[in-house]
């Protein structure tokens, strides 16, 4: 009995020091899986922008845990791990979804759904339950302005969405006065209007038509018999799914006009859909593959590079889902980098800490320049970030193609006006 | 001014066809079962869908896909009437009201399921057609003169053949009907198979005009509701003559006002009708 006594106790001090031995201390936490929540209209109006900031997301996710996760500074490993569901494109739907996500699904992180209308509903959650949330595909300056402290933008801001449409109608065609502006009466839509009238009023323009349409629209001619015969530029839109429609009926309509510049729609490849009425319409877009931002140009400027190049992400984007990337994609996988350099930056996952690298965050990425406003009236709302405008043209094999044209400095091709109809 | 007005009343005039025929085959049934058919919305879904999958799948130029769209419409008409309907048909309206509508909820759940709602096109386009200043789709056009042609083979099977003279017999007066030998129960299935037919092929020509969900049918279902009222509930050349007024007014409310106050005009003109005309324009006093 008493030799099972002492041989028990050797074994059991053995158990005891023998890992202690084998591994570094702290290598006991050595990986751990954080939960990543979102909600994605997989179905309904925003499916096919929602898609696609899924699939960037879900790439970054691939790559980064592909790359052995996060390392922190205690030696733990971080790896990511997705959890989300079908909003249907329903902002009713959010709200119960993410409260799910948090308390159910034990989401660490959140991501926002696709939409102003749909992530503002879903940001009052991430704020109330403490999480902090990167906005995706979410313009809308409201959000921001609300006093959430945990919310950051990922997307040029509503604001300055579709004014530099205004600037190349300037340059285009001097003598142009009047713009007519058809829009999406969402949040999201609005908002840019709202901001585009003003800057257009300012520049001297005339807004000869101003008028909202519900996004369920399916007949815009109501709309576009409104348009003045002799209107230099038709500007607006709100999502893909209505601004395709009403690209499609404008150009059925056969309106002259000088200038066309949507929202969401033109920069999608899926525009191209619309054959010869894609040719001329005008998109802004928060980031094109042919846009060039590299380790030089953030050098230059003095910011620090973070995450793969452009041609990187095209790569592996193309390779994993075989199609071309739109801003849609790049804004999922952006909204996943910024948390993977808040991460790193702060050494935890802890919320606190992870605030805190994103508040003083000014990173320049494939995507762009990222830096978020931290005073208490705008608080998350992207400062670092500029639109870029495409424009759609035929090559000579009749392929459609879009090329950058806007702003001076980044295009790759001049714009060029409607052609007559 | 001229040309605007013009413009939007053509495009207004043109799609008032249209709404003509998914009214008829609401009238129509209303009018020989008095059954207020709640599953016309997702009927008209159907017919979009029906033709959208021939369009795609089988490469079927979309307006011949009417016509398999068309028999597809009759039959699911005779199913749902046989299963749904037939039993409650002497309960009150409340009783067929509830069973169209549970038809109603199942074919949205199954076709949210099956297509989600996500927007689907027709992308098969006609071109423009112009008139003067006036442009519009031709498939508008097109669309217009197929309601034209539905319309008149409604009329001529209603009034030429047997069948249909059984149907406005057993609308007329079901009980003296069933006296001179109609077997009622069958023209009932048939004539609620024609109104659902109706509107499948409603569906099918508003499928070439817009995209569409498996939820887009409920507006024109709305729709088709005021068009009964102007043109009067039971009258099948009361409704086209209402879809026409209906689209005129569309056409022409933009013209003067806001788009968003046409609901506001259509639905105040709707209780308007109801208040000083109840059984509608067109409909007998």
């Amino acid at each position: 009995m008493k030799r099972f006594g002492v041989g028990f106790a050797l074994v059991l001090s053995l158990s005891l020091i023998l890992p202690s031995l084998a591994a570094p201390p702290g290598a006991a936490a050595a990986e751990k899986t954080v939960t990543i929540g979102f909600t994605a209209s997989q179905t309904g109006k925003l499916n096919v922008e929602a898609i696609r900031q899924i699939n960037g997301l879900h790439l970054w996710i691939e790559q980064v845990n592909g790359a052995g996760g996060i390392k922190l500074p205690d030696g733990t490993v971080i790896k990511f791990a997705d959890k989300f569901y079908d909003d249907e494109s329903k902002k009713e739907r959010v709200q119960e979804l993410y409260t799910k996500l948090i308390n159910t699904d034990k989401a660490d992180f959140l991501i926002s759904p696709y939409s102003s209308g749909l992530t503002d509903a879903s940001a009052v959650i991430a704020q109330q339950y403490n999480r902090i949330m990167i906005t995706a595909g979410a313009a809308s300056d409201s959000t921001y302005k609300k006093g959430y402290t945990l919310v950051y933008q990922a997307y040029t801001p509503a604001s300055r969405y579709l004014t530099g449409a205004v600037d190349i109608l300037e340059k285009l065609d001097p003598k142009s006065k009047k713009i007519a502006i058809i829009h999406e009466n969402d949040k999201f839509a609005t908002d840019v209007v709202k901001d585009l009238r003003k800057y257009a009023e300012e520049k001297g323009y005339k807004v000869v038509l101003f008028e909202g349409y519900d996004g369920a629209t399916a007949d815009f001619a109501p709309f576009i018999n409104k348009i003045p015969a002799d209107v230099d530029a038709i500007m607006g839109g709100g999502h893909f799914a209505d601004t395709t429609t009403l690209a499609r009926q404008i150009y059925e309509k056969k309106i002259n006009t000088r200038m066309i510049a949507l929202l969401v729609a033109p920069p999608e490849p899926k525009f191209a859909e619309l054959g010869d009425a894609c040719i001329s319409v005008i998109g802004s877009s928060q980031w094109e593959p042919l846009a060039h931002f590299t380790q030089e140009s953030a050098k230059k400027e003095g910011i620090a590079w973070f995450g793969p190049t452009g041609e990187e992400f095209i790569k592996a984007y193309k390779a994993k889902f075989k199609e071309d990337p739109s801003y849609h994609s790049a804004g999922g996988y952006v909204a996943g980098m910024i948390l993977q350099d808040a991460i790193q930056k702060a050494g935890s996952i802890d919320t606190a800490k992870v605030k805190e690298a994103l508040d003083a965050m000014d990173s320049m990425t494939f995507y762009g320049r990222l830096k978020f406003a931290t005073g208490p009236k705008d608080h998350g709302l992207q400062v670092g970030h500029e639109m870029v405008y495409i424009q759609w043209n035929k090559d000579k094999q009749g392929k459609f193609v879009k090329q950058v044209v806007w702003p001076a400095a980044g295009a790759t091709a001049s714009p060029f006006v409607c052609p007559a109809r | 001014m001229l040309n605007q007005l013009l413009s939007s009343l053509t495009d207004g005039l043109l799609l008032g066809f249209v709404y003509g025929v998914a009214a008829m085959g609401l009238t129509l049934i209303w009018g020989v079962m008095s059954v207020i058919n709640l599953a016309h919305g997702p009927v008209i879904a159907m017919g979009m869908f029906g033709t959208y999958l021939l369009f795609t799948h089988l490469g079927v130029n979309p307006y011949l896909a009417m016509v398999p769209v068309a028999g597809a419409g009759l039959i699911a008409g005779l199913v749902i009437y046989i299963i749904a309907v037939h039993r409650v048909i002497n309960a009150p309206h409340l009783s067929s009201l509830l069973a169209t509508f549970a038809v109603n909820m199942i074919i949205i759940g199954v076709g949210t399921a099956v297509f989600s709602t996500s927007p689907q096109n027709i992308d098969y386009s006609l071109g423009s057609v112009e008139v003067g200043f006036l442009t519009f789709p031709a498939s508008r056009l097109v669309g217009a003169f197929g309601a034209i042609l539905v319309t008149a083979c409604l009329y001529l099977f209603l009034y030429f053949t047997r069948p249909g003279k059984a149907i406005r017999a057993v609308a007329n007066n079901r009980m003296a009907a069933e006296l001179m030998g109609i077997p009622s129960s069958r023209v009932l299935a048939l004539s609620f198979g024609l109104g659902t037919m109706m509107a499948a092929v409603a569906g099918g020509l508003i499928a070439t005009f817009f995209p569409f969900t498996i939820l887009s049918g409920g507006p024109y279902e709305l729709k088709s509701f005021v068009i009964c009222v102007l043109g009067g509930l039971g009258n099948p050349l009361g409704a086209l003559v209402g879809g026409l007024l209906l689209g005129g007014l569309e056409g022409l409310i933009p013209t003067f006002m806001p788009v968003s106050w046409v609901p506001v005009v259509e639905f105040g003109l709707f209780v308007l009708v109801l208040l000083v005309r109840p059984s509608g324009l067109f409909g007998a006093k």
